[in-house]
């Protein structure tokens, strides 16, 4: 498979169509812009389906419609119109209807700024809809990755019949790069998906209220309401003992460990390599998964080395901090290198804050 | 013996519906679930069910559905009929649903000419939440949070979505009519039956407003509310095709 030259909003929209979405729904917001239009030219070529909503409510209720006949479907926006997809993935991790959708982030709260942050890391991980549910929430780093977990997110949706979020800094969004794209699923594995594997979807089945679809975003019965959070609570339990994923790069002798996650951990990458040079014992700890939050990876740290953490975010406050202090609890100091407001974290003030790190610790 | 009538298929036989005496929803099921019955479409119906009293239903109706947010029936239908296009969807919807909070999904949903079926159940006010002001509460009408009665000043004049959608080029049938009577409850009965037919010749949006009643927030008895629809509520929701593309 060659390798092609790809915005990376746009290899997450192919990559889309590449697993079997066929149905997407959105509403124009900078800087997610590249999906929606991408698969305005591209469902069409492959007997998909683009609507452009009437709002991000609208948008996202379509896909949980869509979704619950059976359709690969997806959604996608930035900060201020995921905060507004909230009802409709609620719906859908309630009625366990699978969908995944891309949050190509910007600066914030409120309509904040239109250029790349990581202002959503709670609302992502930990609220992303009333209700208290959960979802895996995958960061990419690369457009690669992007494409990469956006082929998966698919999978793990309709494995767990629940939202799978792709949370993706504008940075990684807007950036070109190589990228090989997954392969193009056949239309037979497409339509086995939809047609086969679904019986639950809600398409018509007869006037038998013992086997027909229900698809249920809620219960009148609190004794079944209940039981549908017991199993669900499960599901989520279960994702932070398998499918936890993050990449540890040069942390078995680490004195200092950085974790960062998206287009931050790229950029600690680079300062891990330079300090690495000049002999200083660094490593980097990136969660790939932000939900499961990684913590496998932080307990595998050789604590009678570690002497610091530095947390790197494109967020102020530190948000993704929370749960690296959690997960380091007081084996080690946990210091931060953050900007936001959409300015994009520079490689000398990594380095900047790492070194210091190193002075304070002799 | 012969026997000439039973219980639709679409409602299930072993419940007794919960509705209010007098309400109208049952009503309107069966005539849905009959009218399926006749043009064999259960094998192919999907109903997307509105929030309000309109969600009573998921638990009484034999065949499939799916709750939508509340007010986003119009986007989750479209959803469900772009990918799923031999299926039947319709919307069963109340006026805060369609009217109010989904107004935005179902001017738009018309407005695109999606090929899907609207139920809309008019009976001018909030029925689960308690009777508070609907965009279709008539002027003086009482509610929970128009303990004066509605007034032109401080909440505006009831909306008339017939006529409102009727603005709008693309949707192939809109009619109001109501079950209020033997005679206008067959005329819903045919209403539905157009608009479901509409939607298997490929014609685009079909809306059926049904004026009905809600006698305990009204705070009427059955026959009370019979009376209101027929001197106040029909004279502010005039019955009738407002639009039919086939007729041109």
């Amino acid at each position: 498979m060659a390798r092609i030259f790809m915005k990376g909003c746009e290899a997450i929209a192919e990559s889309a169509v590449r697993a079997g979405c066929r149905f997407f729904a959105g509403y124009p917001i900078t800087p997610q812009n590249e999906i929606p239009e991408y698969l305005s030219r591209r469902m069409p070529e492959v007997g998909g389906v683009f609507v452009q909503g009437e709002s991000e409510i609208a948008s996202v209720s379509m896909v949980y419609g869509a979704a619950s006949a059976g359709c690969r479907s997806m959604t996608s926006s930035s900060s201020p119109g995921i905060a507004l997809k909230s009802e409709g993935v609620s719906y859908c991790a309630s009625a366990r209807v699978p969908m995944v959708y891309a949050n190509i982030s910007r600066g914030g709260p409120g309509v904040g700024s239109i250029q790349p942050a990581q202002m959503d890391y709670l609302q992502a991980t930990k609220a992303s809809g009333n209700g208290g549910f959960e979802m895996m929430v995958f960061a990419p780093a690369s457009v690669q990755e992007a494409a990469d977990m956006t082929y998966k997110a698919f999978d793990y949706a309709d494995r767990d019949r629940n939202p799978v979020l792709i949370l993706c800094d504008g940075v990684i969004g807007t950036l070109m790069e190589p990228v090989e794209l997954p392969e193009m699923k056949t239309s037979e594995e497409v339509a086995a998906i939809k047609n086969s594997k679904k019986p639950w979807s809600c398409i018509g089945h007869g006037s038998d209220y013992a086997t027909r679809a229900w698809i249920q975003p809620g219960q009148w019965s609190t004794v079944t309401q209940q039981q549908e959070n017991e199993k669900a609570a499960a599901l989520y339990e279960s994702w932070r003992k398998n499918d936890a994923r993050a990449e540890e790069y040069l942390t078995e002798d680490a004195e200092v460990v950085i974790t960062a996650y998206g287009i931050s951990a790229r950029v600690s990458k680079t300062v891990v390599d330079i300090l690495r040079a000049r002999g200083k014992k660094i490593g980097l700890i990136r969660p790939i998964t932000v939900h499961p939050f990684p913590v496998q990876s932080f307990e595998r740290l050789d604590y009678s080395r570690v002497k610091a953490v530095l947390d790197v975010e494109m967020a102020i406050p530190a948000l993704m901090a929370q749960d690296v202090e959690k997960a380091v609890g007081d084996r080690a100091p946990i210091h931060t290198c953050l900007c936001s407001g959409g300015n994009i974290m520079k490689k000398e003030r990594v380095l900047a804050a790492a070194e210091k790190l190193f002075e304070l610790v002799k | 013996m012969e026997k000439i009538y039973s219980r639709t298929k679409g409602l299930r036989a072993d419940v007794v519906g919960g509705f209010c005496p007098g309400c109208m929803h049952s009503t309107v099921m069966k005539l849905i679930g009959e009218v399926l019955e006749e043009m064999n479409l259960f094998e192919r119906a999907a109903c997307v069910l509105g929030i309000g009293c309109c969600g009573l239903h998921m638990d009484y109706m034999s065949f499939d559905n799916i709750t939508s947010p509340h007010g986003r029936a119009c986007a989750v239908a479209t959803g469900i009929k772009r990918s799923s296009p031999d299926s039947l969807v319709f919307t069963y919807q109340g006026d805060g649903d369609f009217a109010a909070i989904g107004l935005g999904e179902s001017m738009s949903a018309a407005n695109r000419g999606e090929n899907i079926s609207v139920i809309f159940v008019n009976n001018g006010i909030y029925g689960m939440t308690g009777g508070q002001m609907a965009p279709t509460t008539l002027m003086g009408m009482r509610a929970s949070t128009a303990p004066a009665g509605r007034t032109a000043k401080e909440h505006g004049y009831p909306m008339h979505m017939c006529e409102i959608l009727n603005q709008l080029t693309a949707p192939a049938y809109i009619e109001r009519t109501s079950c209020n009577t033997p005679q206008n409850t067959l005329k819903t009965k045919k209403a539905i039956a157009k608009a479901f037919q509409n939607q298997l010749e490929g014609k685009g949006f079909s809306m059926v407003e049904i004026v009905t009643s809600c006698p305990t927030n009204w705070g009427m008895d059955a026959l009370g509310a019979l009376e209101y629809i027929n001197e106040k509520m029909l004279a502010e929701f005039p019955l009738g095709v407002i639009r039919d593309a086939r007729e041109g």
